[in-house]
């Protein structure tokens, strides 16, 4: 048995009468490649906002490395090493990818609050921050204004500012969301190169995707988890197909 | 990474960030001009340095951290008032009385920042313009203390080091002005090319990512708060003591109204916009009032509305994106 890294325990959220998270129990072994998939309003993004602490749950448990992070805010999550990327670009418009990145990593490091010694003084943030974009490929691109950034850079981006407060469990919600199909590859591939300590979860509706990076699948259902398995089982299992595959041609 | 081409490396693109460009170092000569130029505008350019540096606190949460006040002539009054009653009850030094007039500002600013910080947008709007109108009439009833609409009178300020007296053509009132400007202007570009400034830059950004990479938003804005109100409140003693008068104007919703146009004129989140709004604003109330004496806010709207439709970013916004494209042809 590998240790967990991150789960959660009855997880329960309503937005009044409707049910949006119903007692989720989820357990990510450390280092896991895990896709959430689910039609659409099934509470994938719910999931790891409760998670993430952006929302609090009505009742249940969330447990990073077998602590109770419940009650903490989502800063003192990430700070913990829980770290998310967003469906729909939550960048930093006006900064460019160096800046926002060395931001980051300046709050991690607990230098955001310096303020007499210029940012360019602080070389090994720096280094730290650059490394991260040119893993990614965005080094040539990382003096420009984040808003003139191509649409899949950006989408880089987002994994390059999570990446930056060292996660040991990144929550990854639709990384490629937008990108034009022939791109998405980029962007996966950069994830398929993260670090096997890090321990993923990630939001997918390409099923290709996600039966090639996944190692296993949850699948949701009304704020439900409905069922999960490997990427074979949940393949092989019509009940799947019928929720949520049967309405799209893969498969 | 060679040396040979310093900007080709992230540390050196960052470090060149912060550099002095020749434009700043001619625009701090330039403000030595009026003791040359214009020796019987001294009273005015010490204003204009005074209100400079009033904008430049606002600059700090406004311009750089996005956070809206429609109240912060209550600092820059808190500070005035201070000063004049340290120098009426305590005594008239004037450098001690301009920074326990600037603490008792910032203290004040620091516990407002509790409340400031937990607030965004039209809601932050109502309650800084709230606060502001709430110190208001705090001073406007407290007579016995501040003098209310008589103003505070019997502030008498002792020479500059024991040498320079505040003079009736203004001179030390320029001099005195301006180098407190421009010491905190040091200050103030020190903190924004900084970590600090680059997380203010941040929460102006996105509020939303900020705790997304682990940040702390509200305890930024509480120490940027606190310092813009510590830098208003330095402003306001130094009008209180250049003037040795405090009236109830200078904590005046009218005066955080005014901040707000100048620094929106002059371009938020660039340090000089506030400096160059101040000097347009305060050169056109002296001009145009001089034509008209009581419409001259008129000029000001037009002024206003104008530059907010042609230049989104202020006066200096247009400037440098000029001079950008300039420096690319």
């Amino acid at each position: 048995m590998s240790t967990i890294a991150l789960a959660t325990r009855g997880l329960s959220k309503a937005f009044g009468s409707l049910p949006v998270a119903r007692d989720i129990a989820i357990n990510l072994p450390v280092g896991a490649r895990y896709a959430l998939i689910g039609p659409n309003g099934a509470g994938k993004t719910t999931l790891i906002n409760l998670m993430t602490g952006m929302l609090t749950p009505n009742s249940g448990q969330i447990l990073l490395e077998g602590e109770d992070i419940t009650a903490l805010g989502p800063q003192q999550r990430v700070r913990r090493g829980l770290a998310r990327t967003f469906q729909i670009n939550t960048l930093f418009a006006g900064l460019n990818a160096l800046e926002a990145v060395t931001l980051a990593v300046a709050e991690r490091r607990n230098l955001a609050g310096q303020f007499w010694r210029s940012v360019g003084s602080y070389s090994e943030a720096i280094d730290e921050a650059y490394e991260i974009l040119r893993k990614l490929k965005l080094g040539d691109d990382c003096y420009q204004i984040t808003r003139e950034l191509p649409y899949g850079r950006q989408r880089l981006l987002e994994i390059a500012l999570a990446l930056a407060t060292k996660p040991k469990v990144l929550l990854l919600d639709e990384p490629a969301a937008g990108v034009p199909q022939d791109e998405s590859g980029e962007v996966f591939e950069a994830v398929a190169g993260l670090s096997d300590d890090l321990t993923l979860l990630f939001i997918e509706h390409d099923m290709h995707v996600v039966f090639r990076f996944a190692t296993h699948i949850i699948v949701l259902v009304g704020g439900a988890i409905f069922t999960e398995g490997s990427p074979a089982e949940i393949a092989a299992d019509p009940s799947v197909r019928e929720v949520y595959l049967g309405k799209r041609k893969h498969g | 990474m060679s040396l040979a081409a310093p900007a080709s490396t992230p540390q050196a693109y960052l470090q060149a960030q912060s550099r002095w460009h020749p434009l700043e170092i001619a625009f701090w000569l330039a403000t030595l001009l009026p003791f040359v130029l214009f020796p019987d505008y001294l009273s005015l350019a010490s204003q204009i340095a005074i209100t400079a540096l009033f904008a430049l606190s606002l600059d700090l949460i406004l311009g750089y951290a996005g956070i809206v006040s429609l109240g912060h002539a209550a600092f820059f009054g808190i500070g005035a008032y201070s000063a004049g009653l340290i120098s009426k009850f305590i005594w008239g030094e004037p450098l001690t009385g301009l920074i326990l007039a600037a603490a008792v500002a910032g203290l004040v600013g620091f516990a407002v920042s509790f409340i400031i910080s937990r607030f965004r947008h039209f809601t932050l709007i109502m309650i800084t313009l709230g606060l502001g109108l709430l110190a208001f009439e705090a001073a406007n009833r407290a007579h016995w203390l501040t003098g209310g609409s008589d103003g505070l009178q019997g502030v008498s300020i002792w020479p500059v080091l024991g040498i320079f007296k505040f003079d009736l053509y203004g001179y030390t009132a320029y001099a005195y002005a301006l180098v407190t400007l421009f010491v905190v202007f040091l200050g103030a570009r020190r903190l924004v090319n900084s970590p600090f400034g680059l997380a203010l830059r941040g929460i102006r950004e996105n509020w939303v990512r900020m705790p997304a990479i682990g940040a702390d938003s509200r305890a930024h804005i509480r120490k940027a708060f606190t310092l813009a109100a510590t830098v208003a409140g330095l402003a306001g003693a130094v009008l209180a003591q250049t003037t040795e008068n405090v009236s109830l104007e200078s904590i005046s919703f009218q005066r955080s109204a005014d901040v707000l146009v100048m620094l929106v004129l002059g371009g938020a989140g660039r340090l000089y916009g506030g400096l160059i709004g101040a000097t347009i604003f305060m050169v056109a109330r002296d001009q145009f009032s001089g034509i008209a004496p009581q419409y001259w806010y008129f000029w000001i709207g037009v002024l206003l509305v104008t530059v907010v439709m042609v230049l989104p970013n202020g006066i200096l916004g247009g400037l440098s994106a000029l001079y950008a494209r300039w420096r690319t042809k």
